[in-house]
């Protein structure tokens, strides 16, 4: 499938059809996503509905916008107004939203299609898509490995082909991740630069949306309709920037990139050597490029699943049963509570609700939440004092290729582990995106992580783009 | 102050209360705050709506909404904070986390470790101060009807959920232990009432819930030094619920002790028709409420030029304007006058008083006249024009309207309006002229020879005999001091 700049460009001059470009996506994923199964809802009727829309604004000399007649993926985490929500879950089985993500009304605004509500991990905790309720996702480049997670039906979509762009969220690395092993760009934005408003929410202070894209460029242009300022969004930035779609193309002449051995040395050595692989790309494009230690990176993984736990214990507890979604009768209010979270919630779910109740409890607050988040403010500190001598850092964004399906879902330590590089970005509430760059040994795709200082998005992406440029060209395979 | 505790006049534990124990009593009042709309949503805040009709999707909670804050709210807030004297400051919001289901989150958001307002302070109006210490916003649940069976929490067949009120923005108003009395805890609460209907944060309405009071009571013997454990007592409704709770707990708590058991630290549910308070639940079964940053809503600092505004926008409170009736009097106000001037404020009829005495009518008057048979007329008075009140007052004041008359007439004039001198008219009341007076009290004269004789010979108390006479004979129309005065002149 072209680009999304491309499909945009030929619906708005009328070179194509938006009705054509859905029906094509449509046909695809008929085609392919049995056994992919990185839907968990197709929207037919309505992408064909909003495509016709479209085509009519540009036939009135109207024009749809810049996303004009592009399918787009979202994760069933977004709010879609008469549309199933899951979150991958049982208890949310059903429940039909009577509203849009702040996201879901831009996209429209923009003149993108919504193709359909993609597969995740319950309630975004995971790192493979394989706690989704509703079976995992496979990885379009391997069927027997996983896309990563918690976003890996977007991740999956885009990779194969049925869409241009995805949206995801990340929490800890859950649209990075999966990038990395699907062989996308992944991006999170600035903590408060995309509205969190009709995100079904994980862990508060952590959620923020993102783009999938097969480019740079792509993913700039989805970032550009997606960051406004929302007034329903208390934590809504009122930053106002240029299109960061505009310079991506700008180069890294003189930018100081700071190579941080606190994201690579975890990793399998041929996700090492890419990284390293990467630096010498942007070293010769003519960026500064030099070693920087972040020690302190290594404790926001404990740091985080304290904090994700602990916010997820309070934003689950409206899963109760009463008003949406899931209820399981009993004798009384209480017992159904009880019954209803009993079936409704997966394995893992269950055991982030259960460690947050913990961290937050009375005579433990002190020692595990209120310790964490002064883990946090350390992190925070840490990127501050590496951003005094460089512009950008770079990493690894998973510490392995795309495992095997079943590999880690009895082992949740190693599991949590694929957020290790991930972590510190949303911990700090800065921007970072996933650019692959070459194979690993096994042939699977390599993410190469780029990390910036607040609301310097643009300079992420013109990194990004570099690093993409120089990507040794491969076609994927394991 | 404890001698002066109230609770053993007219309970089982009797007078041993007065001399041998003191109450300590906190009082946490949860104020409705009169936005117009919700704490974190556009929903209408509105009382008697048909249930679930002002609901969205951030007050019902549902996935992947999120609170926005109502500055109308934190305004009514700070102007609370401003009229207790409280310091206000930059706050947050955090995470009360408990499942019920009247919660749409399963977590309330409330103010807890940095409240907008706090160490502030209440003065009653017998000059006793009691501490304040934080007056704290949050957001209400819904209200759950009970159906089935008795109807009570524990015998219902199945619960309603009205979320019409879920997200009414609340402030709670936590007072020190510094209460001693149920009356003083009856002073106290109406004295705040007073204060958030003067600042426009509240309506005061209590049987619509738009103020409800938990009371934190325990007692200790007479002088000592460390209080006793208490309990919390709620589900008070009235002024006339949290004195009759209070009363009954006090002789509980000293009932136990006294019989050898200990008070056990609970939560306890005033029953008003039983007249009695019942457990709930104890400390050992309360919640954790696992409370954390709310981390959907930014810190709330209001700067100084916002609190400027909000301070200079405020009206006098409830003290001042009891002052300010004081001092129309002359600084010297009897018990009766104080307890006009508490009702008149009270009611909000301070105003009419004061344009009264300033279109010259006399204070006492003016106060006595709008603390009785304005007030007596409830809602309707409070639209009585303060023209047509002064106008009645003057012609009371010339003699054209007896006390008796000018009466009746301002009854009917708080419900009807109008001109006064045209309702009197109406109503059939036309001053007697001198003649017709005299001609009266001749007739009554000589209806009572032998009382006359004995006023004539200077037994004044007879005099009653004749005034009353002569009001009978007008309907009241008579003025009774002119009266006295035609008798005095024709014994000479």
């Amino acid at each position: 499938m072209s680009s999304a700049r491309e499909v945009a460009a030929a619906v708005r001059s009328k070179e194509r059809s938006a009705r054509e470009v859905t029906e094509e996506a449509l046909a695809a994923v008929a085609e392919r996503d049995g056994e992919l199964h990185a839907f968990l809802e197709v929207l037919g009727d309505e992408a064909l509905a909003a495509a016709d829309a479209v085509d009519a604004a540009v036939a009135r000399g109207e024009d749809p916008g810049p996303l004009a007649g592009v399918p787009i993926a979202l994760k069933d985490n977004l709010c879609t107004r008469g549309i199933p929500t899951t979150c991958a879950s049982r208890i949310l089985e059903g429940w039909r939203p009577p509203y849009d993500a702040t996201v879901v009304e831009l996209l429209r605004a923009a003149g993108a299609i919504a193709l359909g509500k993609t597969n995740m991990d319950e309630f975004a905790m995971g790192s493979s898509t394989e706690n989704s309720a509703f079976g995992p996702t496979r990885n379009p480049h391997c069927m027997e490995r996983v896309p990563g997670g918690s976003s890996g039906g977007s991740a999956a979509a885009v990779a194969a082909g049925f869409v241009p762009l995805g949206l995801g969220s990340d929490t800890g690395g859950s649209i990075r991740q999966p990038a990395a092993l699907c062989g996308v760009v992944g991006m999170k934005p600035t903590y408060g630069r995309v509205s969190r408003y009709g995100l079904v929410a994980f862990a508060s202070s952590l959620d923020q949306i993102g783009p999938f894209a097969a480019t740079v460029e792509d993913a700039a242009l989805l970032f550009d309709v997606l960051a406004r300022h929302d007034p329903r969004d208390t934590t809504s930035l009122r930053h106002t920037a240029p299109p960061t779609h505009d310079a991506v193309a700008g180069g890294v002449d003189g930018v100081r990139v700071g190579v941080c051995p606190d994201l690579i040395e975890g990793c399998a050595p041929d996700v090492a050597a890419r990284v390293y692989g990467a630096a010498e790309a942007l070293r010769a494009a003519g960026a500064q490029v030099e070693e920087i230690r972040v020690p302190e990176f290594a404790y926001g993984l404990s740091a985080y699943y304290l904090i994700a736990p602990a916010e997820a214990s309070s934003n689950l507890a409206r899963y109760d049963g009463v008003r949406y979604g899931l209820r399981v009768e009993a004798d009384d209010a209480a017992a159904m509570n009880t019954a209803t979270r009993t079936a409704g919630f997966g394995a893992e779910v269950k055991r982030r609700i259960m460690l947050g109740t913990y961290a937050l409890s009375a005579g433990y607050y002190d020692a595990y939440y209120a310790q964490a988040q002064r883990v946090r403010t350390m992190v925070v500190e840490a990127f501050g004092r590496a951003y005094a001598s460089v512009d950008v850092l770079l990493g690894a964004t998973a510490p392995t290729t795309a495992f095997a399906l079943g590999d880690k879902v009895d082992d949740p330590m190693a599991m949590y582990m694929n957020d290790v590089c991930t972590i510190p970005s949303n911990l700090a509430g800065h921007p970072a995106v996933s650019v692959p760059f070459g194979a690993g040994a096994d042939g699977l795709p390599v993410g190469v992580q780029v990390l910036a200082p607040a609301l310097e998005e643009a300079l992420l992406f013109r990194v990004a783009r570099a690093v993409e440029a120089a990507a040794p060209q491969t076609a994927w395979s394991a | 102050m404890n001698a002066e505790t109230e609770a053993g006049t007219d309970t089982e534990a009797g007078a041993e209360t007065d001399r041998d124990w003191e109450t300590v009593i906190g009082l946490e009042v949860h104020c409705e705050l009169a936005t117009r709309t919700k704490l974190f949503c556009g929903c209408p805040n509105a009382f008697g709506d048909e249930p679930n009709t002002n609901v969205c999707p951030v007050c019902l909670g549902l996935p992947g909404s999120l609170p926005v804050i109502n500055a109308q709210a934190v305004e009514l807030a700070m102007r609370i904070g401003t009229a207790l004297h409280c310091e206000i400051r930059p706050s947050s919001f955090a995470r009360k986390n408990y499942f019920y289901p009247d919660q749409a989150k399963d977590y309330q958001i409330s103010q807890y470790d940095e409240p907008i307002n706090a160490d502030g302070s209440l003065t009653l109006p017998d000059g006793a101060v009691i501490g304040v210490t934080r007056a704290h916003m949050e957001e209400d649940t819904g209200k759950l009807t009970h159906v089935g069976a008795g109807g009570r929490i524990n015998s219902a067949h199945h619960a309603l959920v009205d979320y019409n009120r879920s997200g009414v923005p609340l402030v709670e108003i936590v007072s020190e232990p510094d209460i001693r009395s149920a009356a003083q805890a009856r002073a106290y609460a109406s004295e705040l009432r007073g204060i958030l209907v003067a600042t426009g944060a509240s309506d005061g309405r209590m049987e619509e819930g738009s103020m409800r009071i938990d009371a934190n009571v325990s007692v200790r013997p007479a002088g000592a030094g460390e209080f006793g454990t208490r309990c919390e007592i709620k589900n008070l409704n009235s002024l006339r619920s949290l004195g009759r709770a209070i009363e009954y707990e006090v002789a509980r708590q000293i009932a136990l002790i006294g019989a050898g058991e200990v008070v056990t630290q609970e939560t306890r549910h005033w029953d008003e028709s039983a007249g009695r308070t019942e457990s709930m639940r104890s400390k050992e079964e309360a919640n954790d409420y696992r409370y954390f940053p709310e981390p959907d809503l930014v810190p709330l600092v209001p700067d100084a030029a916002w609190q400027g505004r909000v301070r200079a926008a405020m009206g006098p409170m409830p003290a001042d304007r009891r002052a300010l009736l004081a001092d129309l009097l002359g600084g010297s106000a009897s018990e009766a006058q104080a307890e006009q001037i508490r009702a008149v404020v009270d009611l909000g009829l301070d105003a009419l008083v004061s344009a009264a005495v300033t279109a010259g009518a006399t204070a006492t008057m003016a106060l006595a006249r709008a603390a009785n048979e304005v007030a007596a007329e409830g809602e309707a008075g409070l639209a009585l024009a303060a023209e047509a009140f002064s106008a009645l007052l003057a012609l009371e004041a010339s003699g054209a309207l007896s006390p008796t008359q000018s009466k009746a007439v301002l009854h009917e004039l708080a419900v009807r309006g109008g001109d006064p001198a045209a309702l009197a008219k109406e109503m059939g009341f036309e001053a007697l002229g001198a003649d017709s007076l005299a001609a009266v009290v001749a007739e009554v004269i000589a209806a009572h020879p032998d009382e006359w004789e004995r006023y004539v010979e200077g037994e004044d108390k007879v005099s009653g005999v004749f005034v009353q006479g002569v009001m009978k004979a007008t309907k009241g129309q008579a003025n009774g001091k002119e009266v006295v005065a035609e008798l005095r002149r024709l014994r000479g």
